[in-house]
């Protein structure tokens, strides 16, 4: 791989450039942020944005706590397209509709528990047998989206299954939409010890927030433990790393195959049912946004690699909750939040500029390592 | 299975009706069965059901569950033959093997009419009612309902088998004629109007019934015209075609002349004979030809799958509104669109190599994300209050006049005739620059650098700057688009540009075949025009609910089958279908053998 | 007296700990046919690499008449004057035999945009002389890749006839220097000893210098001026064939020790 030591064509001077002012304007905002705390109403300040407030601690933790939990679900999410990414060299477009599965049936499914008196009388069995259907839905839809769509194509040039899962995602999204009807479809109400704030040490955590965390370090957890101490993890690790001395060391590669699918559609499904327990709604296209952010968390952190994962998911989760407070405002943008989402592409965009592998470096099997 | 592989074997007797793979019959039945629950749930048969094919024997509602036992009864029993197996004649094994797959799937759409009468799942199933019901009951109650489908399914995947035992020419004509007839009933508003425009009311009328739908003898006539072209007819065509063919090679310039004169006749007389709506409708395939033009440059020829393309339809759009409308906030020159166009041009260029740089070193698929990306944050910025000041925000920029060319004629949206014009003109452009740029130096570097990015740098080729050029061609296309929509809706606002255009563009260009000029006009026309676009009704507005269903699936079928389009770029099939077309060649004797080479007759002469 | 073209001095690059080149010292004089040796695994391949511009160096320096190619893009080298063929033939599969000899003159023509749009006069002289020349270097092979076969995919070929015409695709970028990398591998005996013949042309008829790895030791006999032989990223002998040949570091690197004396 060629390594270019200077720029020397127009775009590589516009790309340095561009990585230069991303930094200078992400540095300057942050250190205009911060005299804004330090002295309000510094004259810097007031030129910019006279109406500019100081962030309260209040504001400012729950800034973090909602960026950790988002961030939380992020890297649920960007688990399956590293996976499916480090065995099988594509991006699998669809897995923001599995994570959409995962909410919808969470919403069906509690809604009757609801209608059944379960949810508020036993709130606890309730939530566990919501995340187990949504994890059997998620889980189905990612092994048979496999299974019809992508198994046929193993081994053709990359685009052609990210092709195909585009379409794949299209179907699903609008199967949701003519089936159970287009529009918002809300959770029931949450008992209200999940809607109180939690304290712990110096932060103030609203239930639900909490919840979303522990039910993510759980997960991270049962994965750790699969991919690590378990026969099927190794066999994943080894297919994920050449499948096909893998095959001729024994391991059955289609059903590994499948099983990273699986695994990953359940990640995908207990973020889809958390994403409804916290914000309460979801609609067909709850899926693609947070899909594609998910994606970016993942090359963010290193492709393949499912640490970099997760910490790609919360560094993308936090950037995008505290960036527009951060950094837009003190730049005297206005409207600020409108831009979250756009946030998110920069942080991806930043990355691939500076540092391609990631923060923690890409796991490539070596059929794609370029 | 190529046709030029004829198995010199002998074909093997036919084999036993109860000889079957039993458990592949099963699945594909219940695989049948999962398709017409499915199919029944999204409410197609219902919605669709206004719609008539031939009055009163068939409606769309009912076509969309009809073809499916006879599709999976053909695929139940296809047979896959390679060089060495031996084939089987076909008989009655495959009339019983369709006939099992449509019981089984009839089976489980009695099933449903059973579970609709008796419960009551319309939460969360929206389209759980009684005029589902009645539909798939035909109003005579459950047992009738129940005992129709599983006889016609059954009956219905025979024929699918049945159609093995047939011989090609048979094939044909029933392909033939059953196309004829469904294009003809989709097209029937279309053909209304043209109707009405070369005074061909006898026609329609011999055809149509007044309520809608083809009548039965218009079924007939059509059929007897299908039939008369496969037999007969289509031998002349081809004829002709290869008359015409060889008079090109002969005098190009004078055939291609005349050739374009009689097309640019064509389109220039057409839309004088089209109705309003017609127009309308061709007006907005037109915009959509035009980006998918544009899109077919940076995918099809350079390989760059550029999924945040709306990005630039958004960049013409909104230069062209900011340029020309009085009403734009901050800049505001009002300038006529025909000098507008120029800065649009311009700020096309900005905007693909702004975008293409930082892209065009990233590996394919991060590219396609990436650019996803792109296309997201600009329409964000568009529409934030940040930028309002530029774009209008969320309240986008309104009162842009029409579309003033060098002071004669302005184009306004409300005559759709002359905005179809304007949008030909357009389409002619992009599919000249497409032309040209194909066959010329800068198209040839664009394959080498789809087909091997390495080694084409090898041979000299600076791959960054073929890529961003393919980039900005495509931008400039997309710029066009956007600027002629901007004058012909009156007004641009951001949710003209979510990235489920850029979806349906790609869809076009990949369903219509990538590289492929008639391919993608033919992807236009169908997607656009009949089932409609992202935010407009086709031809069959009915559809509206169902298009981007439909889309989905058509480029998941597209990429299992042919990969290239329906109506493939013969490079693009080559790519795709390496292995057969080998075998084919080699086949056909034009395959490469060393025993050929006349130059040194075996002997070699020193240095 | 002859013009150095290429002088590449204390050349070494190092993958992962791993000194695949080192200190390598090589130079080729205009009109030499110059072939490369050595065991598998010794860096020739590598070696093209470094001089196309496909990797960098860790250290010293590669000049092409005079100038430094340290740093340029693949494409710029082969601007500069030094065309290559790939070890696995690569081909542009799905595009004609003529487009591919078209296409790799693109570093010596310049018509743009502008000119496939207008159809200008300079546009259609160049397609024409474009046209011509690939034409021309086709031929070079007899009539093996011309007639009917211009207009073919070249996936189409025989294998044989592929390597020929990634040799002509060389050819065509109007270098001053080719590479050829293993140009007989996987040909029979007739087609070497053709092949062996018209590397030799090259030079004579169409003025090319050649640097060529082979393994075929007949062929690099027949043809070479000079061989170079190169071992774990080293050059361990230099000269005519014949000294090359029975150069006693030379046999031992492709032969082994013999077992008494490997203790």
């Amino acid at each position: 791989m060629r390594h270019k030591a200077a720029p020397r064509t127009g775009v590589d001077w516009f790309l340095t450039f561009l990585r230069v002012l991303l930094s200078a304007l992400v540095t300057f905002g942050l250190l205009a942020f911060i005299w804004q705390q330090i002295d309000p109403g510094n004259p810097l300040a007031d030129a910019i944005n006279p109406d500019a407030t100081r962030l309260s601690w209040d504001a400012f933790q729950g800034l973090v706590i909602s960026g950790l939990s988002q961030g939380a679900m992020y890297g649920l999410i960007a688990l399956g397209y590293s996976m499916v990414y480090g065995v099988l060299g594509f991006i699998n477009f669809a897995h923001g509709e599995v994570f959409m599965v995962g909410a919808m049936t969470g919403m069906i499914t509690s809604n009757k528990l609801f209608e059944a008196g379960v949810w508020e009388d036993n709130f606890l069995v309730a939530i566990l047998v919501a995340v187990l259907i949504s994890i059997i839905c998620s889980t189905l839809t990612a092994v048979v989206m496999e299974r019809v769509a992508y198994r046929p194509l193993r081994g053709s040039p990359r685009l052609i299954p990210l092709i195909t899962s585009i379409g794949v995602s299209f179907f699903i999204q609008n199967t949701s939409a003519v089936l159970l009807g287009p529009g918002a479809k809300s959770y029931p109400r949450l008992p209200d010890w999940l809607r109180d704030d939690v304290g712990i040490g110096p932060f103030d955590i609203e239930g639900k927030k909490l919840l979303v965390l522990v039910v993510a370090a759980i997960s991270m957890g049962a994965l750790w433990y699969l991919v690590e101490r378990t026969k099927t993890g190794k066999a994943m690790r080894a297919v994920a790393e050449d499948k096909e001395i893998a095959s001729l060391m024994g391991i059955d590669v289609d059903r590994t195959i499948v099983t990273t699918f699986a695994v990953g559609g359940a990640m995908a499904g207990v973020a889809g049912i958390l994403w409804g327990i916290l914000f309460g709604s979801v609609t067909e296209f709850t899926g693609f946004l947070p899909g594609i952010k998910a994606f970016s968390a993942a090359v963010v952190g290193g492709i393949g690699n499912l640490g970099g994962a997760m910490a790609g998911g919360l560094t993308l989760g936090s950037s995008e909750s505290l960036a527009p407070q951060l950094v837009l405002e003190p730049l005297g943008v206005t409207g600020h939040t409108q831009l979250k989402d756009a946030v998110a592409f920069l942080v991806l965009i930043f990355v691939l500029l500076v540092k391609p592998t990631g923060l923690f470096g890409e796991r490539l099997s070596a059929e794609d390592r370029a | 299975m190529s046709e030029t592989m004829n198995p010199t074997s002998e074909m093997a007797p036919a084999r036993g009706a109860l000889d079957q793979d039993w458990r592949k019959v099963v699945n594909w039945g219940l695989i049948l069965a999962l398709a017409l629950i499915f199919v029944s749930l999204t409410d197609m048969p219902e919605k669709l059901d206004k719609r008539i094919i031939v009055e009163p024997l068939l409606s769309m509602g009912y076509l969309s569950l009809v073809w499916i036992p006879i599709a999976l009864g053909n695929i139940v029993t296809r047979e896959v033959v390679l060089e060495g197996m031996t084939q089987h004649k076909k008989g009655a094994r495959e009339l019983v093997a369709g006939l099992v797959v449509g019981a089984i799937g009839g089976l489980g759409l009695a099933l449903l009419i059973w579970l609709l009468d008796t419960r009551d799942l319309s939460d969360p199933l929206v389209n759980w009612n009684d005029a589902l019901l009645e539909v798939l009951t035909f109003g005579e109650g459950v047992g009738y309902g129940v005992l129709f489908w599983i006889l016609v399914s059954a009956g219905l995947g025979a024929i699918g088998g049945a159609i093995h035992l047939l011989p090609k020419l048979a094939t044909r004509l029933l392909l033939a004629i059953s196309l004829t007839i469904v294009l003809a009933a989709a097209l029937e508003s279309a053909l209304d109007d043209i109707s009405e425009g070369f005074r061909l009311e006898w026609l329609f009328e011999a055809l149509f019934e007044k309520k809608g739908g083809l009548s039965v003898q218009g079924a007939i006539i059509l059929a007897v015209f299908a039939t008369a072209w496969v037999l007969f007819l289509g031998g002349q065509a081809s004829k002709g075609k290869a008359i015409v063919q060889a008079k090109r090679e002969e005098t190009p310039v004078a055939v291609n002349a005349i050739g374009l004169t009689l097309i640019a006749a064509g389109a220039i007389l057409l839309p004088m004979f089209l109705g309003r709506l017609t127009n309308d409708l061709l007006t907005n395939v037109g915009l959509f030809l035009l980006l998918a033009l544009g899109l077919n440059i940076v995918v099809g020829l350079a390989g760059i799958l550029d999924l945040g393309y709306v990005a630039f339809f958004a960049v013409g759009g909104y230069t062209a509104a900011i340029m020309t409308s009085p009403s734009s906030p901050g800049l505001s020159p009002a300038l006529p669109w025909w000098v507008a166009i120029f800065i649009v041009v311009f700020m096309a260029i900005v905007a693909g190599l702004f975008i293409g740089a930082p892209v065009i070193r990233m590996r394919g698929d991060y590219l396609a994300i990436v650019t996803l990306g792109f296309g997201e944050i600009i329409r964000l910025t568009v529409r934030s209050d940040w930028a309002s000041g530029f774009t209008g925000g969320a309240q986008g920029i309104l009162s842009i006049p029409g579309a003033d060319i060098f002071g004669v004629v302005t184009v306004k949206g409300t005559d759709p005739q002359q905005v179809l014009y304007l949008v030909m003109a357009f389409v002619a452009i992009a599919i000249y620059v497409s032309w040209r740029l194909e066959n010329s130096r800068i198209g040839r570097a664009w394959m080498a650098v789809r087909e091997d990015e390495s080694v084409a740098e090898a041979m000299g080729i600076n791959t960054v700057n073929s890529k961003l050029q393919a980039f900005v061609v495509g931008a400039i296309l997309a710029s066009f688009s956007g600027a002629i929509f901007a004058a012909k809706v009156g007004s641009v606002f951001e949710s003209s540009f979510k990235i489920l255009v850029s979806i349906v563009i790609l869809v076009i260009v990949i369903v219509g075949g990538m590289g492929r000029i008639a391919g993608v006009a033919a992807g236009a026309l169908v997607l656009v025009g009949i089932l409609g676009g992202p935010n407009q009704p086709g031809l069959l507005a009915e559809f509206s609910e169902f298009k981007l269903l439909i889309y989905g699936a058509l480029l998941i079928w597209m990429m299992l089958k042919r990969p290239e389009g329906l109506i493939p770029n013969v490079r693009r099939s080559r790519e795709l279908h390496q292995e057969e077309f080998l075998q084919d060649a080699w086949l056909k004797g034009q395959a490469d053998d060393d025993d050929d080479g006349e130059a040194t007759n075996g002997k070699v002469a020193p240095a | 007296m002859s013009e150095r073209l290429l002088d590449i001095q204390k050349l070494s690059v190092t993958f992962g700990g791993l000194n695949a080149l080192s200190d390598l010292d090589f130079h080729v004089d205009k009109g030499e046919i110059v072939s490369v040796i050595g065991p598998n695994g010794a860096g020739k391949t590598t070696f093209f690499n470094m001089i196309s511009g496909m990797v960098t160096p860790t250290s010293g320096d590669i000049l092409f008449k005079g100038e430094s190619l340290l740093g340029l893009d693949p494409n710029q080298v082969t601007a500069r004057g030094i065309a290559r063929t790939f070890q696995n033939v690569r081909l542009f599969a799905n595009m004609t035999i003529l487009e591919n000899v078209m296409v790799s003159q693109h570093c010596r023509t310049k018509q743009g945009i502008i000119g496939a749009l207008f159809q200008t006069g300079g546009f259609k002289r160049e397609e024409q002389e474009i046209r011509e020349h690939g034409e021309k270097v086709l031929g070079f092979f007899g009539s093996r890749l011309v007639g009917y076969r211009l207009h073919q995919p070249a996936s189409v070929l025989s294998y044989a006839n592929r390597r020929r015409l990634e040799i002509a695709r060389a050819m065509a970028t109007m270098p001053e220097i080719i590479l050829l990398d293993e140009p007989v591998a996987g040909m029979n005996p007739k087609e070497s000893e053709e092949l062996t013949g018209l590397i030799g042309k090259l030079r004579s008829e169409w003025g090319f210098t050649i640097v060529m790895i082979e393994h075929d030791m007949g062929v690099v006999r027949d043809v070479s001026d000079r061989v170079v032989v190169l071992d774990h990223g080293e050059t361990i002998a230099q000269g005519s064939y014949d000294e090359v040949s029975t150069n006693p570091q030379v046999i031992e690197a492709y032969l082994g020790r013999p077992a008494e004396e490997a203790s």
